[in-house]
Order: C-alpha cells, then structure tokens, then sequence
C-alpha cells in the first residue's frame, strides 16, 4: 500500500513548527516521536484515560483520537510548555508537589493541561464543579483528593483568595 | 498509527459531497471519537476515511430569520453547552450534551457524528427528538431536511444517502418557543459512561402557568432507536398541573417503550427507572416552567 503525507504547521508551546506526517498518525504519534514531547503519554489510546491530554487552541484534548494532520493552523500546548525559562516549575505544578497529588506520575502531565484549561477561565468553581471538570482522567495510585486540593490550592491563589476551610 | 487505508481531507462542504461520490466505501470522520476508537479496536480497521473536521463553516449556533435554532454540525458539545442561543432557548439540549463522556471528549465530540452514528444512547437524540429536530443534509442533489424521527432507521442506521453529509441540526421556533426542559441520564458512573436510559422532558404551560399546553418526552435506550411516548404526551396535553398528573404521565410512558435487556441493565429495570425519570423530569420541567404543584 502506498504511504500517504502531508505538510502540517501549527503552533507548539509557543513555536512555529512544521513537519511532514504520515496521515496515520494521531497527535500523540507526532508529538512523542517528531517533537519528542514525552510529556504526552501513551495509554488507553481510545480517548479514555485522558494521560495524552493537551491543548489545542485552549481547550483540552485527547491526542489519542484525533489525527496529527487536524493539527494544521493550531496552537498546541503540552506540559513542556509550562516550564519557566529556566526549567522552573509553574505554579500548579507547583501545587502538585507540595499536596503528594503525584506517585507514579503517569496521569500527571494530563491533569494539568486540563488544570490549565480550568485556571485559565479565571473562574471559581465549586469543588462538585472541580471533579466534574477533572473527571475526563484516570489516575491509578494517587487518587484523586490530593489532585483536587492541588487545584482548588493553584484557583483560589491565581485569584487573589484564601483557601476556605474544608 | 491508525490502521487506515486513505484519508481524504475536505477543504469545503461542495469538496466533502464531492469525496463522498468518489469513494462511496469511505467513511465520514468529523471529531473522531467513535470513528478513531473503532479503528484502534479493530472494527473499522483498514478503511478510508473522509474528514470533514475542519469545515469551520459548520461550527457554531445561529438563529434564522424565521426564529428557527441552527446548530452547525460540527458544533462539539462543551460549545453547544456555552452557546448564549442554546442557553436562552433550549437550555436543557446544553446540559444533556454536558453528560457526554468527560471534558475532553465534550470539546471533540459534535452533534453531527452524535446523531449520524444512529446509536439509541446518544445524549443528545432524546431531547432532539423531544423538540422534533430538522435533520439537514447537504449532497449532489442540494439540501435536504428530514425530522429526526424519520432520520433515524434502525439501531446504527441514520437516512444518509449516496454524496451526502449532515450540515446542521435544526430546531424550529415552534418547537422551542415558550418551553421549559430538562433531560435525566441515568448511568452507573457520573462521567466516562454510556446512558442506561436517558429522558429527555419538556413543557410548555399556559399564560396563568395552571395548564400544561404542550409535553413532549423522548428516550434513549428504551428502543433501538431514540422514541417518542406519545401516549404520555397526549394525556397530559390541557390538564391542569398537579403532582398526580407527572404520576399518570411517568406511567403512560410504558406504552410507547420497548426497552431491551442487555448487560448494562434489565428491560424491567429500564421500564422502572423510565417511569421514575418520566416523572421527576416532568416535575422539573413543570418548575422551570415556574408552575405551581
């Protein structure tokens, strides 16, 4: 069968890039192996799972299902890109530290992106509003108190509130 | 990788028609959710695909001149649950959307491939079918529009002939006009499952809110298809609002049902959680509507 390709460019983290891809490929594909941005991980591979989540133009995404050529003319984030320029930690990883909201670490760069998406909203959310948000993840050794607080931490800060008590 | 044989990308809805006479085996993607997931399990391993993904042209809600509701196709359902037109005039189409999967499968998922994979648990077919949604679709021939419950052939099948594609949903003012809804999805998990049953409710009552003029109530999951109970419906049109009535109405809704077993759930067990769900979204509905019970 004859291959098939195609040009795609697009924002990642800030920079233009552009490759040629296979039209097979899935985002997380393109991003692990011609940008290597390992933070996207691979696992259910079905769009469950949500550890191969970015953003795209904003929003949060599986990259699992959705095909590396859809990228073309898009702003793409990965957990790469939050680093400062020194490889400091932003704030809500910050927060994932310092609340244990990570063990193996695997579901991590993905809840963050969407941690992103929530904080970037510069909204504030009820905690029943949090764990509807976040719920498109799946982590397996953590759980999921400690990730909430993280976030719930990072939303009150970035707006300027304290914490209300639990 | 996906195991595929092509892809064919349309750059407009004119190039995607075109695609779809030039290889008529090919199967239509727009987010991919269903289609990509079937590819990686198997199912459709080895197929063209055509993408329409990225036709901006059908992204986004708008109203007509004449007052009806355009939902494009390719609207994914976090932007239909945010739209300022969903939220005014049929807000309860927003918040059954919002039951979808999880977050990022509501910024993936549209309602055209909702609709277009013919499967009875789509959350969004009930309350569709409950506002009598005009199906558009877009082919050699030109437009053609066909209610939703014509729409839908049997479980998997939709009416999507040789060159077409959907374009948009539509919902027409009469439909929408002065109603109240609200949609329940009854699953074992809150997010990341598929409906068990799903009922969809909406009324419209009369000036002095005392009098229900109109009720309409759709499932998924209670047939092979998404359904109206019209037998409900028609016993509650022009009775006067009352707690007793949403019990006589949740039970009318047996006849027109024909639920299944299957390993999600019992048909008897669907046909209780009918009745209930008929009944608490009929009460809901009503207090939108601000009657009195």
């Amino acid at each position: 069968m004859e291959r098939q390709y195609e040009t795609v460019r697009f924002i990642l983290n800030g920079r233009e890039v552009e490759r040629v891809v296979d039209v097979r490929a899935s985002l997380t594909d393109m991003l692990r192996n011609d940008f290597r941005m390992t933070s996207v991980k691979k696992g259910c591979e079905v769009g469950e799972c949500g550890a191969c989540n970015v953003l795209i133009d904003g929003e949060a995404f599986n990259s699992c299902i959705y095909l590396a050529v859809w990228a073309e003319g898009k702003h793409i984030r990965t957990l790469e890109g939050l680093l400062g320029p020194n490889g400091e930690l932003s704030d809500i990883q910050q927060a994932f530290v310092e609340e244990s909201a990570i063990q193996c670490g695997f579901c991590t760069p993905g809840f963050i992106l969407t941690a992103v998406e929530i904080l970037e909203s510069g909204k504030e959310y009820s905690d029943e509003e949090l764990r509807k948000l976040l719920s498109g993840h799946l982590c397996r050794c953590t759980g999921y108190e400690n990730i909430l607080r993280a976030v719930k931490k990072t939303m009150y800060r970035r707006l300027g509130k304290g914490l209300p008590a639990d | 990788m996906y195991d595929m044989k092509a892809l064919y990308q349309a750059r407009s809805v004119e190039d995607a028609v075109a695609l779809r006479m030039a290889h008529p085996q090919a199967q239509i993607i727009a987010g991919g959710s269903d289609v990509l997931v079937q590819m990686r399990e198997g199912r459709r391993a080895g197929a063209e695909l055509i993408s329409i993904y990225r036709l901006d042209a059908l992204r986004g809600v708008s109203l007509e001149e004449d007052g009806t509701l355009r939902i494009g196709s390719l609207t994914s359902f976090s932007h239909i649950t945010r739209d300022p037109l969903i939220q005014q005039y049929i807000n309860v189409l927003g918040e059954a959307v919002d039951q979808v999967g999880g977050p990022q499968i509501r910024n993936i998922g549209t309602i055209g491939g909702n609709t277009c994979n013919g499967v009875t648990s789509a959350d969004s077919a009930s309350t569709l079918h409950a506002y009598d949604a005009i199906v558009e679709l877009t082919g050699p021939g030109g437009v053609r529009r066909q209610p939703i419950r014509e729409f839908y052939i049997r479980a998997g099948q939709v009416d999507i002939r040789e060159g077409e594609i959907q374009t948009a949903i539509l919902i027409p003012r009469g439909s929408y006009e002065n109603t109240f809804g609200h949609y329940i999805k009854y699953a074992m998990r809150n997010a990341m499952d598929i409906a068990t049953l799903g009922t969809s409710v909406n009324v419209r009552l009369s000036a002095d809110r005392k009098t229900v003029e109109r009720a309409r109530v759709a499932f998924g999951v209670a047939g092979p298809v998404p359904l109206r109970a019209e037998t409900a419906e028609a016993l509650a049109q022009g009775q006067p609002v009352s707690a007793e009535l949403a019990d006589r109405f949740a039970q009318a809704v047996k006849e027109d049902i024909n639920p299944r077993d299957s390993w999600r759930a019992a048909r008897d067990f669907r046909l209780h959680i009918a009745v209930e769900s008929a009944r608490r979204a009929f009460l809901r509905a009503v207090e939108l509507a601000g009657g009195a019970l």
